[in-house]
């Protein structure tokens, strides 16, 4: 009998990994337990565990940029660092789901397991090199995310996001699939190494241009670039939020990682033939999401369609092909990460306290009864706009500087142009938290008013600080992401030192 | 004597911070210590201030963001020592007006004033493009939020159009500032340097300069404003809160003329010589469409708006007289005059309706009967506006107007116009408001003391700097010559 060797497997180095797929584990046993202290606060603490020692782990690993398990990964640093970014993400969506109705329903235990085996799936998309790989990948992420946007059962809503994602998911999935088989049958190998080295010769392949097609259309789904974005306002919508939140900003790091990987590494030869392709892609994103948002009164509509519209402005980052754009991008993913969190920890926040879900009117007052939430929603929105003394300030600065470093201008004037249109709305989140008195609405419980009760009102100051106090942990991602926000407005070089690792992992790119 | 430029630069902002955190009665005093100490800091830069050096002086030069080629650059030079002057002394004006007068949510109102002043301040002293365009950018914030949340009227239209229009103009700076260092940097990988100085010394090509140059001059052109870019003007105007709008129509307007002065004549000097026409003739069109809204306008905050207007476009004028360094040194001189002018008159214009329950200066009148000071004070500082010979408007407008003589005769002689014009509008204003028949609605009476002191050592300024203009013009004639390159030396031509 033959002997079957394995490839030799890098523990360490895949220990990040390790650590995901073992706490996904791990969490799913610990939430058979019935007992409600071990249900809701130790697996959520797990959880938190279990992304603690990834991100440790991330950084223990730092800077050895190695491949392993037969090429198949690079763990390298713009792994690690987007590794960082998911683990940050989902830490937060922890926090925000805590006492929120989703866990709960679905089981507290099925929750976490699902929520770390998707942030597994995304490190390897991350750092696939090979193309068997990215199809492990995303799938490994994409499957925990379907059932996961249906988890609030009872809500029809949350089940038609689920089912959309599904659906449409599997769309993209399969012309991933199949673009990743023409790629192959094109270039005769699934490493990028093998396949960077055969595209060189065949850059007018037709077989290679319809896998390309078909990847760059696969991958667009996941990182919602218009117009393959349809879905992301209706999944965004239903979604429960810590999901939404976790979607949009580590599904997209994932995607954008990807992209990055496969089109600046394995077919870095072909670029004359996708670059100005992506970079219409680009600037069709920047437009069709900033005009999106315009007319939204759903909050998660809102960021979904800024979320379409962030994932055009870092695509630039990727159309130039230089290390300076892949740094950009990494580094306006961390920053996206703390604007988008800081937002997302509002909404909510305000879901659970006023009854009117996430629509803009829950954030009219906010200035004035909660300065807690109203600064960090001030401060995402303004960060996301561009505005100056934030970190999405130099993020802009950073991907303008890298589109106009290699010959598109135009480009980064579209992304100037794509944020003055933005102004537009988010301006008008900040306008309702400071210029609008708050909506004296009573308390509707099945459609009819209750009649007033004489003394039955607390006093708004006391119910204001009962309310802060009854969710710390929503109010403390809120406050945190700002702050960080603000900080690396002031001081990015600690995120740019990363980011710039993280860019040279890519060694094929001057 | 070392000053570090950086506790000039923060100490507003840092200090209205504090103030926010302590209890409502003492945001607006530590907002005033603050802005107090950048007055004395600033004071003691215009002694110290060494008129004969060459180049930046009190240079604070850091690296900050190495991987971008951000650097930290503050300095001091005659371009910016009087306009660092005036912002603080305007500022410090409007504390202590915010600090005398009740108001709601004091301590956010503070915390904006003084985020203002930092980031008008940090717009003058920054010597780094992207440092400029930060700062130049944050300007906005917190007069975004001062309409928004303490303004009068259609606040929401007036904070709409204010955002949109001058955003879209900084953004388009952004873009066309990381363009600049980048294009100038010889290739990809080269180190990119966003430092003004440098930049200057490797101009781009005359292609780039053009669409590079339009960005940055819409982006001024807004921001001042002038015509047809003025069109958020009127609703903000209409709507800002008079010690917010003092300063605003003061200081903020200045940061645009000095941007050119600063950013666009020495970066740019090709494209600068390509649009000097075209942006003569808007700079014109401002003058005549400013003066002649400015009297036919009623409401008291629009005349001194439009007025602005047409200010600015003499300011413009004198600084694309090129080659001519009278126009130059004229138009910095202007630009502190006008700033020193038009923050008390948007006082004045808080007190009158405070007397008479209205804008309208048609329902004004008689108001100088009861209130002799007021009227004496408002009289000083319509004189000056309107360039009397022996204010420093009028030597200012004098070297404006010579310049551009020597430039361009034809744009001169209209110019000249627009100086008959100003004294029109204003005195109508004057005597519209302080003298005719006492309306029902007016209950005159004189200026307390916690006006007069804000008013009066304002006014007083002003005298000083009416008698003795000079030492502005001994100050900036080394550093405008070197970015203007023009022959004559002018200080001995003032009166």
């Amino acid at each position: 009998m033959r002997e079957v060797s394995g490839p030799h497997i890098d523990w360490m180095a895949i220990s990040p990994l390790v650590a995901l797929i073992g706490g996904a584990c791990l969490v799913l046993m610990a939430g058979l337990i019935r007992a409600p202290f071990v249900r809701r606060t130790l697996v959520p603490l797990l959880t938190l565990a279990a992304l603690g020692a990834a991100a440790g782990l991330a950084i223990a690993t730092w800077g050895d940029n190695v491949s392993v398990i037969a090429d198949a990964m690079a763990m390298d640093d713009l792994t690690l660092f987007l590794t960082l970014v998911f683990a940050a993400a989902a830490a937060g969506t922890v926090l925000l789901s805590w006492r929120a109705l989703a866990p709960r329903e679905a089981g507290h235990g099925e929750y976490s397991a699902l929520l770390l085996t998707a942030v597994s799936g995304m490190v390897v998309l991350a750092g696939a090199t090979n193309l068997v790989t990215i199809f492990i990948g995303y799938e490994l992420l994409s499957i925990p995310l379907y059932v996961l946007c249906a988890t609030e059962m009872r809500r029809a809503t949350s089940l038609e996001s689920g089912l959309k994602y599904l659906i449409i998911g599997s769309v993209g999935s399969a012309t991933l699939l199949y673009g990743l088989a023409f790629v192959y049958g094109a270039t005769g190998a699934t490493g990028f190494a093998e396949i960077a080295s055969a595209v060189d010769d065949v850059r007018k392949d037709v077989l290679l241009l319809t896998g390309l097609a078909l990847v760059v259309t696969g991958l667009a789904f996941k990182a919602s670039v218009a117009p393959f974005h349809q879905w992301t306002p209706d999944v965004y919508e239903g979604a429960p939020t810590p999901v939404t939140a976790f979607m949009a900003v580590a599904t997209k790091a994932a995607a954008l990682g990807i992209i990055i990987r496969f089109f600046d590494v394995a077919v870095i030869g072909a670029w004359q033939a996708w670059a100005p392709a992506i970079a219409v892609l680009a600037a069709v994103t920047i437009v069709v999401g900033n005009v999106g948002a315009i007319g939204q009164s759903s909050l998660k509509r809102l960021l979904a369609f800024s979320s379409v519209a962030q994932a055009g402005y870092m695509l630039a980052g990727v159309v130039v092909t230089t290390q300076l754009g892949a740094r950009a991008v990494a580094f306006y993913l961390a920053v996206y990460l703390f604007m988008n969190m800081a937002a997302f920890a509002v909404v909510v926040a305000r879901e659970r306290e006023t009854g009117v879900g996430d629509d803009i009117s829950s954030l009219y007052g906010l200035g004035e009864s909660r300065p807690l939430l109203a600064w960090p929603m001030t401060i995402a929105m303004l960060a996301l706009a561009g505005f100056p003394a934030t970190a999405g300030f130099f993020g802009k600065v950073y991907l303008i500087g890298a589109a106009v470093d290699n010959g598109y201008a135009w480009l980064g004037v579209a992304i100037v142009v794509g944020s003055a249109i933005s102004l537009a709305y988010y301006l008008r989140v900040v306008a309702a938290v400071w210029m609008r008195a708050p909506e004296s609405r009573p308390l509707v419980t099945g459609g009819t008013p209750r009649p007033a009760i004489a003394g039955g009102a607390a006093e708004p100051g006391a119910d204001a600080a009962a309310r802060a106090l009854a969710q710390p942990e929503v109010v403390a991602v809120a406050v945190v992401c700002a702050a960080a926000t603000i900080f690396f407005g002031v001081y990015p070089e600690p995120l740019l030192d990363l980011a710039h690792d993280a860019g040279a992992a890519l060694k094929g790119l001057f | 004597m070392t000053i570090h430029l950086s506790i000039l630069l923060f100490f507003p902002v840092v200090f209205a911070a504090l103030g926010a955190l302590l209890p409502r009665a003492v945001a607006p005093l530590a907002l005033l210590a603050g802005s107090l100490v950048s007055l004395v800091y600033a004071v003691l830069l215009l002694l110290d201030f060494d008129a004969g050096a060459h180049g930046l002086q009190y240079v604070t030069d850091d690296e900050w963001i190495s991987e971008l080629g951000v650097r930290y650059t503050l300095g001091i030079d005659g371009l910016n020592l009087w306009l660092v002057g005036l912002t603080t002394l305007l500022f410090a004006a409007s504390a202590l007006w915010v600090l005398l007068r009740p108001s709601e949510r004091r301590r956010l109102y503070a915390f904006h004033v003084g985020l203002a002043e930092t980031a008008v301040l940090g717009a003058f002293l920054a010597q780094d493009l992207i440092l400029f365009v930060l700062f130049f950018d944050l300007m906005l914030v917190p007069f975004y939020f001062l309409v928004g949340q303490w303004g009068a009227g259609d606040r929401q239209a007036a904070t709409f159009k204010l955002v949109v229009y001058t955003l879209v103009g900084s953004l388009l700076m952004l873009a066309a500032a990381v363009a600049t260092g980048i294009l100038a940097a010889a290739g990809p990988g080269d180190v990119t340097s966003f430092s003004i100085a440098a930049l200057a010394q490797a101009p781009l090509s005359e292609s780039e300069q053009r669409w590079v140059f339009a960005a940055f001059a819409l982006a001024f052109l807004i921001k001042m404003p002038a015509f047809p870019f003025h069109g958020w003007m009127p609703d903000g105007y209409r709507s800002m809160p008079l010690p917010a709008l003092a300063v605003f129509s003061g200081v903020l307007s200045k940061v645009a003329a000095y941007g050119f002065l600063r950013v666009a004549l020495p970066v740019f000097p090709s494209a600068v010589e390509d649009f000097q026409t075209v942006i003569m003739i808007l700079a014109l069109a401002s003058i005549l469409y400013g003066s002649a809204q400015a009297f036919t306008q009623t409401n008291a905050r629009l005349i001194l708006g439009y007025s602005s207007v047409a200010q600015l476009g003499f300011i413009t004028l004198g600084i694309f007289a090129l080659g001519q360094a009278a126009g130059a040194q004229g138009a910095l001189l202007q630009m502190v005059q006008h700033g020193l002018v038009v923050a008390p008159l948007f006082f004045i214009v808080a007190l009158l309706i405070e007397r008479t329950g209205t804008e309208d200066i048609r329902e004004m009148g008689g108001v100088a009967f009861r209130a002799p000071v007021l009227a004496g004070l408002f009289l000083i500082v319509a004189l000056a506006t309107l360039a009397m010979p022996g204010s420093a408007n009028f030597a200012g407008e004098f070297l404006i107007l010579l310049g551009l003589f020597n430039a361009k005769m034809a744009i001169a002689i209209v110019a000249f116009g627009g100086v008959a014009m100003a004294s029109v509008y204003m005195l109508r204003m004057f005597i519209r408001a302080m003298h005719n028949r006492v309306r029902p609605n007016v209950t005159s009476f004189d200026l307390s003391v916690r006006d007069a002191l804000v008013l009066v050592p304002l006014v007083l300024v002003i005298v000083a700097f009416a008698v003795y203009p000079q030492q502005a013009l001994k100050h900036s004639q080394a550093s405008v010559e070197r970015v203007v390159g023009g022959p004559e030396a002018v200080a001995q031509v003032a009166p």
